[in-house]
Parts: structure tokens; C-alpha cells; sequence
């Protein structure tokens, strides 16, 4: 409950949207350009922005946008970018986080990995088929004469699903070309700790994931791992025509 | 930030216990895809040196433990420069595929540890350094990504690091 008074800043709207949009650029933000985005005033923006700092839920740099340096350069711009630390709330309290750790340094010890990344691939294909691909899907494994080719229609409408449901589980998925990348890792500090655990399972899940929506034909989720951004990026293949 | 040149190197070594011989089908995705790995750790930031057994483009040759075991060998600028290399790039999806390569080893089989920028370790240290986490568990001597510790204070330094915790 300690973080309550952090994350209930969160509760109103328009400070909900400067945030979230800060925190989509993954830059830093001036106040002039949030306040534009979300279509609120300046000094309001301002206000917001500053209480979202002082929650630690922001961080504030200072950088001169014009590049000069020097008297008459100018005073330099303060800027916003989305706060290193986390903060979370549960009711009752939980902790599957620390938990979580204790797992992966057991799977770790013993060399069970294989068992985890199976485990994470049932779990996705679960998810996958609540995305309710609809009707061009046949429930079958083996293609048949009538349905060998899955209705472009409904395949945008999963892939649509796939990108919120994608959302809602924190990775921040980012169109870019024919690809989907995952701007957060869901995972944090166990990706941190034990990335082969944690990033292979995070693989083996989301091609779950994409199994049981029924895109696996039309696209692939692949290991694409880089610094700062979750391992894995959604690539469509047949968008290639 | 002033770019100051680091008085130490981050030192790695590990070890693997192949499933089955190096040119067996079962090694062959490992033993295809090394001279990539190897050519995207050289280009990658804070890269230093990698050890290649004689004559050869990668340290698979090398045997300095038993008749199976072999070795990867190499060092860093700095723990995070390694860290980014190991599980922030291609590399992670050959880690998340050892299981097919390599056996499940009980002790500690990957060793870190500090040398002064410029000294390329031999073998022995290194194979000294894997012995001393065996047995006293991380120390600044030998450690882990996950029990990491911080390099020794450069010479130069010290004294007025000792100044400033006099002070303070």
C-alpha cells in the first residue's frame, strides 16, 4: 500500500494521458510539445508534469533543444521521461514478483528450462485462442481442401486483437514497417537477474500466443533481443505483397 | 562527462560440457552459427579481446580441463559492456537454445573477474579464477553477473578516495 500515493496520481485523466504520452516516446519531453499532444494548457501541463516528478513516477532532465551553449544560448528546456523505478499496488498484497525470482533460480539450478519454455507455450496458446479469431478459423490442426488459405478479414481483425492484447499485458507494442516492436519488458528485474529464464520463456509464450490466434502463418514472433526494450519482435509475413 | 579511460577490464570465462562431439548433427547449429557470434562480440561496444585456440577462428579446439569441456574466454571494458553483449543481442537466442548443445552443470561455470586495462589473462588464471567461485562463492576475486563487484579503486585514486571518507 506503500506505493498507493504514487500510482493514485495516475487517477485523473489528463495527467494520465501526459503520462502515457511521455512515456510512448521513450525520449525525453518538453512541456510544450505534451501539452499539444493531449490538448491541455501549458501552465496546467506544467503543473501536472512536475507533480508526476516529484512522484517519481517522471524523471526531469535540462538540455538546451537548439544545441547552443554559452551566454545568450538560451535558457535550457526542462525535460520529461518516464522514471526508472516501479511502482505497483496490490489488494490484497502480493508478492508473485518475488516469487517469480525464486522459480526462475530454481528452474536455473536444475537445467529445466525446456519444461518452463513448454509450460509458457501452453499458456500462450490459451491466451492466443481468447482472442476470438472468429469464424475463418476452423478449430482443427490439418488445413482442409475448403480452408486452406484463413480470410484476410478477420486475420486484421486478430491482428488488431493481438496488438491490444499485446498492450494490455505492458510490452508497448510499436508499429515499425512490417514489424511490431515491444517497447517495455513486462518482466523487469527477473529479466535482469535471469534473462535466459525469463526472455526464453517470454519467447516460447508469445509464439504461443500468436499459435492460438490462428496468425501463425502470418506472422512469427522471433528473438530480437536489444537494450532497453523487451527480446522479442512480431514480424508479418505475408504483408511482404 | 569527461571520458575517463577505466583502470580495469572485465575478465570472463566459461565453460560448457558439449551432448554430444563437436561435429555431431546435434552440435551442428552451435558449431555453424560461431564465427557470427564471434564477429558480432568484436563489433560490439566495450569489446576488448577474445581467446582462439591456434590456428583457429574460435576456442572450441582448446581442452585445458578434461577431454569434453570446452571454453569460451574473452575481455570487456566494463561488466555492463558484457551484460549488453550477452543477453541484449543476437547472442541471447543461442543462450536460450544450450540446452540442446550443452549438459546441465551443477557448479558455477561462468567466472568474472577484474584485470588491469591492457593485460590479457592466460589460461591458468582463468582456470584459477572459475576455482576460487567454486569454493568461496562470489568475492571480489572471482564473481557473477547476479553477485557482481565493483573494480579495485585505481592506484592513483586511492588516496584521495580515502581523503574523501575521511571527511565525510
Amino acid at each position: 500500500m506503500r506505493d498507493l500515493e504514487h500510482v493514485a496520481l495516475l487517477q485523473d485523466p489528463a495527467r494520465r494521458a501526459l503520462y502515457e504520452y511521455v512515456v510512448a516516446q521513450q525520449r525525453d519531453v518538453g512541456r510544450n510539445e505534451a501539452a499539444e499532444a493531449v490538448g491541455l494548457q501549458r501552465t496546467l501541463t506544467a503543473f501536472h508534469l512536475d507533480r508526476l516528478a516529484a512522484a517519481g513516477l517522471l524523471e526531469v532532465s535540462y538540455r538546451r533543444l537548439s544545441g547552443r551553449s554559452g551566454p545568450g544560448a538560451g535558457r535550457p528546456a526542462k525535460l520529461y521521461r518516464r522514471a526508472t523505478s516501479e511502482w505497483s499496488v496490490s489488494v490484497p498484497p502480493r508478492d508473485y514478483g518475488g516469487a517469480a525470482h525464486v522459480l526462475a533460480d530454481a528452474i536455473e539450478r536444475s537445467g529445466t528450462e525446456a519444461a518452463l519454455f513448454a509450460a509458457a507455450h501452453e499458456a500462450g496458446v490459451s491466451a492466443g485462442r481468447e482472442l476470438e479469431v472468429g469464424e475463418a478459423r476452423p478449430k482443427t490442426q490439418t488445413p482442409t481442401a475448403e480452408t486452406d488459405r484463413p480470410d484476410p478479414e478477420p486475420l486484421a481483425v486478430a491482428f488488431e486483437r493481438l496488438i491490444q492484447h499485446l498492450d494490455q499485458r505492458g510490452y508497448q507494442p510499436s508499429r515499425d514497417g512490417h514489424s511490431v516492436r515491444l517497447l517495455n519488458c513486462p518482466f523487469g528485474t527477473l529479466a535482469q537477474r535471469y534473462p535466459v529464464v525469463a526472455c526464453g520463456m517470454n519467447l516460447a509464450m508469445l509464439q504461443g500466443v500468436l499459435e492460438g490466434a490462428g496468425l501463425e502463418v502470418g506472422c512469427e514472433a522471433r528473438m530480437d533481443a536489444r537494450p532497453g526494450a523487451c527480446c522479442v519482435t512480431v514480424i508479418s509475413k505475408t504483408n511482404k505483397n | 562527462m569527461a571520458d575517463v579511460t577505466p583502470a580495469y577490464h572485465l575478465a570472463v570465462f566459461n565453460i560448457g560440457r558439449p551432448v554430444a562431439p563437436l561435429d555431431s548433427p546435434q552440435l551442428r547449429p552451435f558449431m555453424d552459427g560461431l564465427d557470427a557470434i564471434n564477429a558480432l562480440a568484436e563489433q560490439s561496444p566495450g569489446f576488448v579481446w577474445r581467446y582462439t585456440a591456434e590456428g583457429t577462428n574460435n576456442a572450441t579446439a582448446a581442452r585445458p580441463i578434461d577431454g569434453e569441456i570446452i571454453v569460451n574466454f574473452g575481455v570487456w571494458q566494463s561488466r555492463q559492456h558484457l551484460w549488453d553483449f550477452v543477453y541484449r543481442s543476437q547472442h541471447l537466442d543461442f543462450l536460450r537454445r544450450r540446452r540442446d548443445w550443452f549438459q546441465h552443470l551443477d557448479e558455477p561455470y561462468l567466472v568474472l573477474w577484474w584485470v588491469p586495462a591492457g593485460h590479457i589473462p592466460s589460461m591458468d588464471e582463468a582456470l584459477a579464477r572459475l576455482e576460487c567461485l567454486r569454493q568461496d562463492g562470489p568475492t571480489s576475486e572471482a564473481f557473477t553477473f547476479r553477485e557482481p563487484f565493483d573494480p579495485p579503486v585505481a592506484e592513483s585514486v586511492a588516496p584521495l578516495v580515502r581523503a574523501m571518507n575521511e571527511t565525510a
